[in-house]
């Protein structure tokens, strides 16, 4: 395709050209893709935007543009002259959110299609070889903020924006975040557990707080009450949404029918303030995850999780409900599927770095066991040293002799106050380093979920050109036995599964792409929460030591003054 | 499993301060030591200068038994009743560890060469340690005796220290174990008799107050001592969590291409590094803390065998009197009764005074013991603490300064 190689050449020049040739293509697309694409959101969009001026109006180029304009040309264009564009991106929020409820495998389409305009366009440039990064990294001006296809859903997006499947005018600004990770000025605090209702149908019911300066957001501080099933419901329809193209979602935590039922049942023990203690803290790992992915946190499910003060009943999580257990049968139909799906991998990277998760996962569960071990022997250890500074106490106090009776009491408070040392140790011990490890290894099968997701989509690819010979073999027979009526049918049908094996392509496609970046994404998320934990939790280590140092050492010149 | 143990003055785990009284006629020592299938083999080793020895210094073979023998002839004999007997030493226990040796032999196969390598070396200090232990006990036990002016005169003493053959002393079998254990049953239903029987007053203030502070202390030692002993399982069972760990980590740290890969690694060293000194503040609670404790328990258990023996004595000298009254009374036999009861007041006052002398001595020992003991316990304890935020601070300047 001209066009094609127009765009390669244009490419090594300088951005903006290569961002305007783009812009054709796109529009090229927009135009032959809108059938398709079932979205008079679009269409209307386009129709309804004038393209301003480009700003060193280069008038060649524009007069190449076609009709159905995409939003993006106008929305790039005025970039150069002012950040007003995001506004008319406003529309279509409203049209995806009437889609993203209930999602249907036809509006899945329309998601990839969207994307898939760039997907290709970048696809044929080579987008995700190495070269390309430094070539966009030296973008001139980092007030350049690209509005990517998934800003459709998220209108007014801050200068620190959200890179999105497509790689199309990111500026250097964005490259940097995408390597950090979380840029986003967004945190989310869940705390002030309170019982709601009583016996079996009493719940928790937690704060969750916002703290943004993003401007999607009404507030700047906000917080909404949350129960743990509107979390679950969240999780739910994220993944509904985003695991199958690839993209890895953070899982929720774990639901646990017997510290529930305690905590209905009332029992105000120390087991159960510690189950809620460690529901509330991996609530708000929860979505501390979710909301520092970049494409996750334009979804506005996500968004009337965080913001709206009344949220419709995820009745679909409950424990033993029939949806749980057609979820639990399907998941079990799922794992057979996989293990008779053979592909034909083409590309070696998946399959390392398949089995480096599959390593990874081996090792953080023997670490994970381990750290278990270690939390409950030094809560042990801890409640073994209060006994014995009670029994120092009673011997200080049945002992004649004045000093060492003095010493002794001493020794018992010393030990009081290592067991105290020693249960904030087990504390530090689970919250930071076992959660973050039991996280880490639902993350990975979330990892491993998506995965499984491209090869279920390389199957359906394979699937879609196995029947399209099918049909050309029926179609040549239909010729052979010359029945003109079958013969049309058989060439409708060919014409219909063409299409249908190239989407099957695109998508395999685009899933494969989403599937490297979400992992290089991960990988280096990973990378910065260990070490940040590690660091966190030596330090821990190193308070103790050094509050047993100072314990000891007052306690040396006591022991010392027995005479 | 063999071991040896060359017992110096210096590596001894001494729990237990014993006075030398400046008097180095007689010196006693645990020389080496070996360990059988299922016996352990001291070797005594004796310098003195006292005539009495045929050379000034000689050494033989005993075994444990030969202690226990040494120790209830002392108990029996009626000489040293005002004497508070040094302790028996405890039957030297090393099943719980073979058990664990075994366990770990027959093998669980998820754990790596390494991880099994490192069990190995821990269980086998832990034998090491309590062989160690073991000697020390028997080791004070004879220097007790050496030390004390009455006792190291025994002629039993020196027959233990010199014959060279077999004492053929066997241990007890089933019918004397039984029997030593009626015996103490007798006594303690025998003590409680006395105490309850009235007109016997304690005239005493002193010996009042050492009753009931040995009765009360005793107790609260043996549950000090107890819990001491599960302080300091727990610290071991701590520092062999590190095992595992370290080994996941060392494999995370191997299969990682990023930059987890050093951190994970200088993790998996930090924790072995941590492990031996998790080890270190366990043994040195178990000898400075535990086994003070429980060699003073036995201490005191000896005391208040005295006491009782004191009381046994006071109970008869009251029924001496009994006697002679009646004796005068009905003029019979009154001078029998009145030897007797003569005899009667002459052991109590005996062992009265020496019992007194004793009861002081025990608590100077008992007091400048725990002086010596908690001490290095506060010392050592620093140590390893210092030790420990040494290493984890440089683990962390280097983890830190990593990109």
């Amino acid at each position: 395709m001209p066009v094609l190689k127009v765009a390669q050449t244009c490419y090594e020049g300088d951005g903006n050209k290569s961002a305007r040739v783009f812009h054709r293509q796109h529009s090229k697309r927009a135009v032959r893709e809108a059938p398709l694409a079932q979205s008079s959101g679009r269409a209307k969009m386009a129709a309804e935007r004038e393209p301003p001026p480009l700003g060193d109006g280069k008038p060649t180029d524009f007069e190449e543009l076609e009709d159905g304009e995409d939003l993006f040309t106008s929305t790039v264009s005025t970039l150069e002259s002012s950040p007003s564009s995001p506004e008319p991106a406003s529309l279509p929020a409203e049209d995806v959110s009437t889609n993203s409820n209930g999602r249907k495998p036809a509006e899945v389409v329309l998601d990839d299609d969207r994307e898939d305009l760039f997907a290709e366009a970048t696809e044929e440039v080579s987008l995700d070889s190495p070269e390309r990064e430094p070539i966009l990294s030296s973008e001139p001006s980092p007030a350049v903020t690209p509005v990517t296809p998934t800003t459709l859903i998220a209108p007014r997006m801050e200068s620190k924006s959200i890179s999105a499947p497509v790689i199309f005018d990111r500026s250097r600004e964005e490259i940097e975040e995408e390597a950090n990770g979380d840029v986003f000025d967004i945190e989310i605090g869940v705390s002030d557990p309170e019982k709601v209702g009583d016996g079996m149908n009493a719940y928790m019911a937690y704060r969750v707080t916002t703290k943004t300066s993003l401007s999607m957001f009404s507030k700047s501080e906000f917080s909404v009450k949350r129960r743990f099933s509107d979390f679950l419901g969240l999780h739910s329809k994220l993944a509904s949404k985003y695991l199958h193209v690839g993209y890895i979602v953070p899982p929720a935590p774990e639901k646990s029918i017997v510290g529930m039922t305690k905590v209905k049942v009332g029992k105000e023990d120390s087991s159960s303030t510690e189950f809620v203690e460690k529901r509330r803290a991996a609530l708000e790992r929860y979505l501390q995850r979710t909301v520092k992915h970049p494409t996750l946190l334009q979804d506005p499910d996500l968004r009337q999780f965080l913001e709206s003060s009344e949220l419709p009943r995820a009745v679909n999580t409950q424990a033993l409900s029939g949806a749980g257990i057609l979820r639990m049968v399907n998941k079990a139909a799922d794992a057979v599927n996989k293990m008779t799906i053979k592909m034909n991998e083409s590309d070696a990277w998946f399959e390392e770095k398949q089995q480096q998760f599959e390593n990874l996962d081996q090792q953080l569960r023997k670490l994970h066991a381990s750290v278990e071990a270690l939390v409950c022997h030094r809560k042990e250890l801890s409640a073994n040293t209060a006994a014995f500074a009670k029994s120092a106490a009673m011997l200080g106090n049945s002992e004649d002799h004045t000093a060492l009776s003095r010493a002794l009491s001493q020794l018992a408070e010393v030990e009081e106050k290592i067991d105290q040392l020693h249960q904030e140790q087990a504390f530090a011990d689970f919250y930071m380093f076992s959660e973050l490890l039991s996280d880490y290894i639902r993350l990975i099968a979330a990892v491993k979920g998506v995965f499984d997701h491209r090869m279920k989509c390389w199957q359906k690819w394979e699937d879609a050109q196995i029947t399209l010979l099918k049909k050309r073999e029926t179609e040549a027979k239909m010729m052979v036995a010359n029945k003109p009526d079958k013969i049309q049918q058989a060439k409708n049908e060919i014409r219909e599964w063409e299409a249908k094996v190239q989407q099957g392509e695109r998508d395999f496609e685009q899933i494969s792409k989403t599937i490297r970046k979400e992992v290089g994404r991960f990988e280096a998320k990973r990378v910065k929460d260990f070490k940040t934990v590690i660091i966190k939790y030596l330090e821990s280590l190193v308070q103790t030591q050094q509050q047993l140092i100072k314990y000891w050492e007052a306690f040396l010149p006591e022991a010392k003054a027995i005479a | 499993m063999e071991g040896r143990q060359e017992a110096g003055k210096e590596n001894k785990p001494s729990s237990t301060s014993v006075d030398p009284q400046g008097d180095s006629s007689l010196q006693v020592e645990i020389s080496d030591a070996v360990s059988e299938r299922d016996k352990v083999k001291f070797t005594v080793q004796t310098k003195s200068c006292l005539p009495h020895f045929a050379q000034t210094e000689f050494s033989v073979v005993r075994q444990h038994e030969e202690f226990i023998w040494l120790h209830d002839a002392y108990v029996e004999n009626e000489e040293y009743a005002g004497l508070i007997i040094p302790p028996a030493p405890p039957r030297p226990d090393f099943e719980a560890s073979r058990e664990k040796l075994q366990k770990l032999g027959e093998g669980d196969s998820s754990i790596t060469r390494e991880e099994f390598a490192k069990m190995k070396q821990e269980l086998e200090a832990e034998y090491l340690a309590i062989f160690k232990k073991t000697v020390a006990m028997h080791e004070v036990f004879l220097q007790r005796l050496a030390a004390h002016p009455t006792l190291r005169r025994d002629h039993n003493f020196f027959v233990f220290l010199e014959y060279g053959q077999d004492l053929s002393v066997r241990g007890k079998n089933r019918k004397e174990l039984l029997g030593g254990f009626l015996r103490n049953i007798v006594k303690s239903a025998d003590e409680a008799l006395i105490t309850s029987m009235s007109g016997l007053k304690e005239v005493d203030d002193f010996f009042e107050h050492e009753r009931t502070f040995l009765l009360e202390y005793h107790t609260r030692i043996r549950d000090a001592c107890l819990r001491a002993d599960r302080v300091m399982q727990s610290h071991k069972c701590l520092a062999d969590d590190y095992i595992p760990m370290s080994a996941a980590l060392s494999s995370l740290g191997t299969q990682e291409v990023n930059q987890l890969k050093t951190s994970f690694l200088k993790l998996a060293e930090l924790f072995e590094r941590l492990r031996k000194l998790e080890g270190r503040v366990a043994s040195d609670e178990d000898l400075k803390l535990s086994d003070m404790l429980r060699y003073y328990m036995r201490d005191s258990q000896a005391a208040k065998d005295l006491l009782y023996r004191r009381l046994r004595a006071l109970a008869d000298y009251e029924n001496a009197n009994k006697a002679l009254d009646k004796a005068r009374t009905r003029n019979r036999e009154v001078r029998t009764a009145e030897s007797n009861q003569q005899l009667c007041c002459r052991r109590f006052e005996r062992l009265s005074d020496s019992a007194k002398q004793e009861l002081m001595d025990f608590k100077s020992r008992r007091v400048s013991s725990f002086r010596k003991n908690l001490i290095e316990l506060a010392e050592l304890e620093l140590k390893h603490a210092k030790a420990s935020t040494l290493l984890l601070r440089n683990t962390l300047v280097a983890l830190k300064g990593e990109p």
